[in-house]
């Protein structure tokens, strides 16, 4: 918060606290850059967001389709929303987007022969640093 | 001994892990495009000049063409704007403009201005084609071969080491087409 000499920090009753909050948080978790779209019912709102989350916007390249504001992001969503009108399943959709601009606009990458290090690493890193600490925890206790 | 030095050398190793990485970050952002290899989508567009006139990717077929897309709106193409001239001039093959998200008086009005140096144009005011050839930004260059096979995305400005190299490419892609 506001850090300086003299100031005496909001006074805000306790439940006023909480009354803030409520009225900030949802704010934050609803910020998103879709615009309002002819939603047929709220499943196919659902899946909207679901997809738009999981696909990378390609100019803006660490924000996902659903946050960003670019042109480019603006005109997949409007993509997005005639290819879920027009029936295709999740898997088309991003078979459709895959095709196009390659597993970069994909969040979560598939698993392939050259992603195997990013999916396998972190095991391989847990399991290796697991017998690195047996190992030691063996040695020490022998020692004693 | 080593024992000591060990933090040291794993310390050392991320050092030049990071700065591995910062040098190769530029390159990172370039999206290989895995429209490489395969037949240009099929695309009928409004020309410029001539919006009554309707332009299709498939009309090119049988020479290769250079598909180049910008907009009025891209500071970087007109960066690359020498270069365009010099395709246009030197390369010997339909240099196409893929007008992309713009609006028809300031492309023609940029034309005026800076001149028109490719073969036609095609507009994609909504974007919509510009998905099926995967473009995410302005300017990119698409090479075309005579059998409508995309051989080669430039992406971003054409400079003179890229002009030397998209030359090279085009020169292939004519004999390929003269065999």
């Amino acid at each position: 918060m506001i850090d300086n000499p003299g100031f005496q920090g909001f006074r805000v009753q306790g439940t006023s606290y909480w009354l803030i909050l409520l009225v900030l948080v949802p704010g934050l978790l609803l910020a998103s850059a879709i615009e309002p779209l002819p939603f047929a019912n709220e499943l196919e709102e659902r899946r909207f967001r679901h997809l738009a989350e999981e696909l990378r916007c390609t100019v803006c390249q660490n924000q996902s389709l659903a946050d960003s504001d670019a042109p480019l992001a603006r005109d997949l969503r409007r993509e997005l929303f005639t290819l879920i009108r027009d029936g295709q399943s999740d898997m088309e959709i991003r078979e459709f987007m895959v095709s196009r601009y390659g597993d970069f606009v994909l969040y979560r990458p598939p698993l392939a022969t050259h992603t195997i290090l990013l999916w396998a690493g972190p095991i391989v890193l847990l399991l290796g640093s697991l017998i690195g600490v047996s190992l030691v925890i063996r040695r020490r206790s022998q020692g004693l | 001994m080593i024992r000591m030095l060990l933090p040291l050398i794993i310390f050392a190793g991320l050092l030049v892990l990071l700065i591995a990485g910062l040098q190769t970050a530029e390159d990172r952002k370039l999206v290989a495009s895995p429209l490489i290899g395969k037949p240009v989508p099929a695309m009928t567009l409004p020309g410029l000049n001539d919006p009554e006139t309707l332009y299709s990717s498939a009309d090119l077929k049988g020479q290769p063409w250079i598909l180049n897309v910008w907009g009025s709106w891209c500071w970087a193409c007109r960066v690359e704007h020498p270069y365009i001239e010099r395709l246009g001039r030197e390369a010997g093959v339909p240099l196409v403009g893929f007008n992309w998200k713009d609006e028809r008086n300031d492309a023609l009005t940029w034309l005026g201005r800076y001149g028109d140096a490719w073969s036609f144009h095609m507009v994609d005011f909504e974007g919509r084609a510009a998905i099926d050839l995967g473009v995410y930004g302005a300017p990119e260059t698409f090479l075309i071969d005579h059998q409508g096979i995309i051989r080669h995305k430039h992406i971003g400005p054409i400079d003179a080491n890229s002009f030397e190299d998209l030359m090279r490419r085009i020169m292939t892609l004519r004999s390929e087409a003269d065999a």
